[in-house]
């Protein structure tokens, strides 16, 4: 009863947190304290988020942009983990690959773009290689924390016991590190919504971030606000959604004290 | 001497020094040891005298520098199923059941689902955890998830079992109850044992033999002969012949720490 109280009150905190700015939201602009011009009112930005809902563009360009996210991290991740991997468990290959991927890291995402359009061009791809370049050398590395820090006394268990080397990243590392990289995975999906509006800057006809963009020429705040709300609304369920899932990937885990 | 199961013969270790500045630390120097069949030999010495870095060498964790250890005769050179170990911080996997656990070598090996499944059962009975095998190891105590970590490596049926340790971390009570449950259970199954400890009391309990070794760097000082006519319960803690032996090994140790306080 007690957990169940808990959590009851949290969500109530936040909502009224939520609450809260509304309503600040509505007494500067009702109030007449700000110009309607830089920000919209909340009866605005709710008639441009229906309207667009009615003719199915606010659909097409949620969709547009999720894809984008989600395939681009995808291909990060699905590079990032073993590469990560190898990285945690040898030095060597470690010593050959970290270097690169720091120096890398520290290149801004938007000096990429014209390279990435001389490349690919103005396709999918291009803003799916975005995404890929904003969020696959951060991720690399968490992978490669999140594996040093398990267990070693797992490891050496698991190859007395006669598992082979393939065997102890399959059957051991990677099920020991799942609890941290599903960490990392909701982290770095959030860090790939913020590369969507640079994957979507240049070059794009659709999107969240390509509407945002495009507002911003004809001063149309309110949409402006209605694309970031859903950004911010996207990103709010998506978290959720992998919380819930890390809950059925790892009932074993837990996090407050030793897992041992 | 054909039923020498490991010898270990002028084993040194060094550790090699990490930064310019330091040196490098011998760990082990000129270790001479044998573990005969069915025998239970006990390794006792003063803490960061490298007792575990020689049974890791053993177990294949660690590659031998200088020296040979050799299980029936072959060059020990990584790990291998014929070397059980089992270790203080239990090791688990907290992601399987009691069950998989113990069954996970067997899997390892592709052994048939079936028949991993019953050998399984019959060491978590062999262990005393009946009724636990769809439990996970953080519902388990201390005592208990070392229970499972000796079930999965018996149920492995290695030639002899290496143990670091293994009742380091238990409560007194407790691990009184684990040194009579493995006293038992060895004795059964006639299984060769090297084990792993600092406590002198649980030294001579387990031990047919034990071996003291020094301060680092870590060698074999004294081969001790236990010969408490096979008893191996809590009773013999009070025994004479036990006490006259511990009053031994204690001594031997005391005289260790003090030198090891004056070589800092």
């Amino acid at each position: 009863m007690k957990k169940k109280n808990r959590r009851l009150s949290y969500g109530c905190l936040s909502f009224i947190s939520f609450c809260m700015i509304i309503g600040v939201w509505c007494i500067a602009s009702y109030g007449g304290y700000v110009n309607a011009i830089f920000m919209p009112s909340p009866t605005a930005v709710w008639n441009s988020l229906t309207s667009m809902a009615k003719d199915g563009t606010l659909m097409m360009h949620c969709y547009v942009s999720t894809k984008r996210v989600m395939v681009g991290w995808l291909w990060s991740a699905v590079a990032a983990l073993p590469i990560g991997m190898l990285m945690a468990r040898s030095p060597k290959f470690s010593a050959v690959i970290q270097p690169v991927i720091e120096f890398v890291r520290y290149l801004p995402v938007v000096a990429l773009v014209p390279l990435t359009l001389l490349y690919l061009g103005i396709e999918e791809n291009q803003k799916y290689v975005i995404i890929f370049l904003g969020t696959f050398f951060q991720l690399v590395l968490m992978v490669c924390d999140t594996v040093s820090s398990i267990d070693k006394n797992m490891i050496n268990a698991a190859r007395t016991l006669g598992a082979s080397k393939l065997q102890v990243y399959t059957e051991v590392i990677f099920p020991a590190a799942l609890p941290g990289l599903m960490d990392d995975f909701r982290l770095t999906i959030g860090w790939a919504w913020t590369y969507l509006v640079v994957a979507e800057m240049v070059a794009a006809s659709a999107g969240l971030g390509y509407i945002i963009l495009k507002s911003q020429r004809f001063l149309a705040t309110d949409v402006i606000f209605a694309g970031l709300i859903m950004i911010g609304a996207i990103g709010l369920v998506t978290d959720f959604l992998i919380r819930i899932l890390t809950k059925f990937v790892v009932p074993w885990h837990e996090r407050l004290g030793d897992g041992r | 001497m054909s039923d020498v199961k490991l010898e270990v013969t002028d084993l040194q270790w060094v550790y090699p020094a990490i930064g310019r500045r330091e040196k490098d630390v011998v760990a082990l120097k000129d270790i001479n040891l044998e573990v005969r069949e069915s025998e239970f030999v006990v390794i006792v010495g003063p803490s960061g005298c490298g007792k575990s870095t020689l049974i890791n060498l053993i177990g294949g964790l660690e590659r031998v520098q200088e020296g040979t250890i050799r299980v029936d005769g072959r060059d020990v050179t990584d790990p291998g199923v014929e070397r059980g170990m089992v270790f203080q911080g239990y090791s688990l996997f907290p992601w399987l059941s009691v069950q998989k656990n113990v069954e996970f070598g067997l899997k390892m090996r592709k052994i048939p689902k079936k028949e991993r499944e019953q050998t399984a059962k019959e060491y978590i009975s062999l262990v005393g955890l009946e009724g636990f095998a769809n439990a996970f190891p953080k519902q388990l105590s201390g005592g208990m998830k070392q229970r499972v970590a000796i079930a999965r490596t018996l149920a492995n049926h290695p030639k002899i079992l290496l143990m670091d340790e293994p009742f380091g971390a238990l409560d007194a009570q407790t691990r009184v109850v684990m040194q009579e449950l493995l006293a038992k259970i060895s004795r059964e199954m006639k299984s060769t044992v090297l084990f792993i400890t600092h406590d002198i009391d649980e030294a001579i309990l387990l031990a047919d033999r034990i071996y003291v070794m020094s301060r680092r760097p870590g060698t074999i000082r004294e081969v001790i002969q236990v010969g408490l006519n096979g008893v191996r319960d809590h009773e013999i803690l009070v025994n004479p012949e036990f006490l006259k032996l511990k009053q031994k090994i204690m001594d031997m140790l005391w005289q260790e720490s003090q030198e090891a306080a004056k070589d800092q």
